[in-house]
């Protein structure tokens, strides 16, 4: 048992470091490190200008997407090297979140099913950051039971026809392609129905509207289709393998392991060691250090957690499903932990001005933000059910629609 | 990075399973549980043969000397299987003690003696209701004679000899407390059973009346010494925690999976499903904790007193939740003697007080994360 790099993943690890130090953007640092929660804005620059000018710097010396095949972009690092990178690339990587969607998900599925000349085509430029790129799976009708999205997609000559709805789309309003799921066929269950394509975002017919969230940013939009013409040959996979299509794209992203996952507890243990109570500092009162010591327990066991995926990487295997467990933890500890930071301001924990609240007001950002963390990417309850079924082996929830036509499902609870 | 086991280790740990499947089912469980016996005499001559007593323990005092993370996954089969042994109170505590602070002496006397299975030792620290702190220590040396009473003293009925901590003085500083090794076979030592939620373990009172005994460690380091051996210890019974949780959690799933309500397995039910992936989350969270604990405690890091405390707490809370909700998936059945559901929920109780309680170890963990944040 021991935290040392192999002699090569040292290498790796040594070239990282001197690269990211000579060209990192450092002037962006601190406020990088201070950034809240949800989506990051810089006071002295656009955010948008500065990710992609990284992205473009790290990409011109082969950093891009370091674990991509250099045919598309990448540099062909193993999985153990890719979290290497990560781990160098620090407080700049948050620099990277525009195209998370883009590299971790849509990506690979093009790797997985487009034609050659369309990989070579389109995937540098996405590795490279000089193409954004989205994800239109939910529906009004189907967050957690994504299978059952209405939006059809129907054939007429070489091309498909797109009528509908997607919701909760990253980065629509900024992307420049996306890769969407359609359904082409309403007479048979569900999951067989579907069919996934990837289109330009500008094609005539798709709109983005910005939904404005219960915290009142707007990190995601819906995007209306009306009679969007996508050419057959930009189909993924078969007509009516869309659901297994999409299984690729969820699937990688479970092996996106070892970017730190936020909890809001190091924020919560730095403002009790020195928010000043009645008595003295907080963080010398019994019932702050009981709370603080369950919360802190729950931070290094989902740091130790990532540490055995990340070992299981260096050896050469899959990591476990342990990995499963993240966000559920983490969504919970930032939602309790905001609560608890603002019940230590008393009264004036209500206030959220950069002025006149407590640090700036992150943990009133923190409150407000977080209950998006417990439903995006899967909910709690989604969650849940993973681990119960794939880790634990129980049986799957008994589906009264899975043998039922999808035009013959109920649309209305009443 | 390779924050794991080794395959050796693993190999161990699969060959204490093994062991214990065999020599420790449930059934001897019960028989300690029903008082046949104070403690599974031959389950510890087992342990000795196969070298699990001494596996921590130096070649030159008898041991195996393979090392603590080694000690780690046979505490983990230990927790699992609820042996019934005074494994804990000798190997944790009086060989972790006597290893850390005994004179060439003591420890040839002791540890050889520990590991062939021929002497079970103790730690005598508590004083009656409260945690570890110097103050509550009340029982005194005076020129190596100890006065007082100790109460609870795990295993102390069954005990050949007990590292004591004593009073030398009243300056109110942790320099007052010193510890000193007692053969319990000395006169002026009474010991005597104690009943416990968990009886599966011996739990006793020991008074010492004028009884002569010898320093462990220099007279001023007695609770230096103690936090340390309260550390080391805190992580192997982390692991045996953990090896009790993956255990009612395995059988809270396979109860899941067995039984038929409402036409269905209960499994497929999702307050079921929900509150089992519950507990596999604590049960994670305790085990990377541990390892990382494992890690400190193996390479004496000076990460290890937070390690501990973090790995204390995460494992306690772990155990207890899995003990626990593994009755309620069970429902009527699992409130029966007959089940073992309650073996493990009177296990899990009786550990998450035994080294200090959750709420002395949080102050701790806290603490130490505020010592290491402000230097």
């Amino acid at each position: 048992m021991n935290f040392d790099d192999t002699p090569q993943e040292a290498a790796f690890r040594a070239e990282a470091k001197a690269w990211i130090a000579a060209n990192a953007p450092k002037q962006y640092e601190d406020e990088l490190k201070k950034a809240a929660l949800g989506r990051i804005q810089l006071k002295s620059a656009n955010i948008l200008e500065v990710a992609k000018a990284w992205q473009k710097k790290k990409a011109d010396a082969g950093w891009a997407v370091p674990h991509w095949p250099k045919d598309y972009g990448g540099r062909g690092a193993s999985p153990i090297e890719r979290v290497i990178w990560q781990q160098e690339e620090g407080v700049f990587g948050k620099l990277g979140a525009l195209f998370i969607i883009g590299h971790g998900m849509c990506g690979p599925t093009m790797m997985a099913y487009a034609a050659e000349e369309h990989k070579r085509q389109y995937l540098p430029p996405l590795a490279s950051g000089e193409k954004i790129w989205c994800q239109l799976f939910s529906e009004p009708a189907g967050g957690s039971d994504v299978a059952g999205l209405r939006t059809r997609a129907e054939k007429d000559g070489d091309d498909w026809v797109i009528n509908g709805q997607k919701i909760w789309t990253s980065g629509a309003h900024y992307s420049d392609y996306g890769i969407l799921i359609t359904r082409t066929d309403p007479t048979v269950p569900k999951h067989k129905g579907l069919t996934m394509f990837f289109l330009d975002m500008k094609s005539p017919g798709v709109e983005v509207k910005p939904i404005k969230q219960a915290n009142g940013q707007a990190e995601f939009n819906e995007v209306y289709f009306t009679d969007v013409r996508i050419p057959d040959a930009q189909r993924l996979g078969a007509v009516g393998d869309g659901w297994n299509v999409s299984l690729t794209t969820l699937m990688n992203e479970r092996m996106a392991i070892g970017a730190n996952v936020a909890t809001g507890f190091p924020e919560l243990f730095e403002f009790c060691n020195s928010l000043m109570l009645d008595d003295g500092p907080a963080i010398d009162d019994p019932a702050v250090r009981s709370r603080l010591a369950n919360w802190a327990v729950r931070a290094s066991g989902l740091r130790y957690t990532s540490f055995r995926a990340i070992s299981a990487l260096s050896r050469g295997e899959r990591p476990g499903p342990e990995n499963s467990i993240g966000k559920l933890v983490a969504g919970a500890m930032l939602q309790d932990i905001a609560t608890y930071a603002l019940d230590l301001q008393g009264a004036a924990g209500v206030l959220n001005g950069p002025e006149d609240a407590e640090v700036a007001g992150k943990f009133q950002a923190m409150l407000l933000r977080s209950p998006a963390t417990r439903v995006e990417g899967g909910t709690d309850e989604i969650l849940r059910n993973i681990i119960a079924e794939r880790v634990l082996g129980l049986p799957g929830d008994i589906r009264v629609d899975k043998d039922v036509p999808f035009n013959k499902i109920p649309t209305k609870g009443r | 990075m390779n924050f794991d086991f080794s395959d050796d280790q693993k190999q161990l740990r699969d060959e204490a399973r093994r062991f214990l499947t065999e020599k420790c089912p449930p059934k001897a469980v019960r028989a300690v549980i029903d008082g046949k016996a104070p403690y599974d005499r031959e389950l510890w001559k087992g342990l000795a043969d196969m070298g699990f007593l001494g596996v921590a323990i130096p070649e030159a005092f008898g041991g195996s000397g393979a090392g603590h993370l080694e000690l780690c996954v046979i505490a983990e089969e230990m927790g699992r299987a609820l042996a019934p042994v005074p494994f804990s109170s000798t190997v944790y505590l009086a060989a972790e003690a006597l290893l850390l602070a005994g004179s060439d002496a003591q420890k040839q006397k002791w540890l050889p003696a520990i590991a062939q299975g021929n002497a079970v030792g103790t730690l005598a620290l508590f004083e009656g209701s409260g945690n570890p702190s110097p103050k509550a220590i009340k029982l005194t040396a005076a020129n190596g004679v100890l006065n007082g009473t100790k109460k609870p003293v795990a295993d102390g009925a069954i005990a050949d000899f007990a590292i004591v901590a004593a009073r030398t003085g009243s300056t109110g500083r942790d320099t007052d407390i010193a510890l000193y090794l007692v053969d319990l076979t000395s006169e002026g030592v009474e010991a005597k059973a104690l009943t416990s939620i968990d009886p599966s373990r011996n739990q006793a009172e020991i008074s010492f009346k004028n009884v002569k005994a010898e320093l462990l460690g220099a007279a001023n380091e007695g609770w230096s010494i103690l936090s340390q051996v309260l550390d080391r210890a805190a992580v192997l019974i982390g692991f045996e925690q953990v090896g009790g949780s993956d255990r009612a959690l395995e059988m809270g799933r396979d109860y899941a999976l067995d039984r038929i309500a409402f036409g269905r397995q209960i499994g497929s039910f999702q307050a079921v499903k929900h509150m089992l992936a519950d507990m596999y989350v604590s049960a994670t969270l305790a085990r990377s904790n541990c390892y990382y604990g494992a890690w400190a405690l193996s390479t004496n890091a000076s990460e290890l007193p937070e390690a501990a405390a973090a790995a204390r707490i995460s494992a306690t809370q772990a155990f207890q939740h899995c003990s626990k909700n593994n009755i309620q998936v069970h429902g009527g059945m699992g409130f029966t003697w007959e089940f073992d559901c309650h073996l493990y929920y009177r296990r899990s109780n009786a550990v998450a007080v035994g080294l200090g309680s959750l709420s002395y170890w949080e102050d701790q963990l806290i603490e130490r994360m505020r010592q290491k944040n402000a230097a």
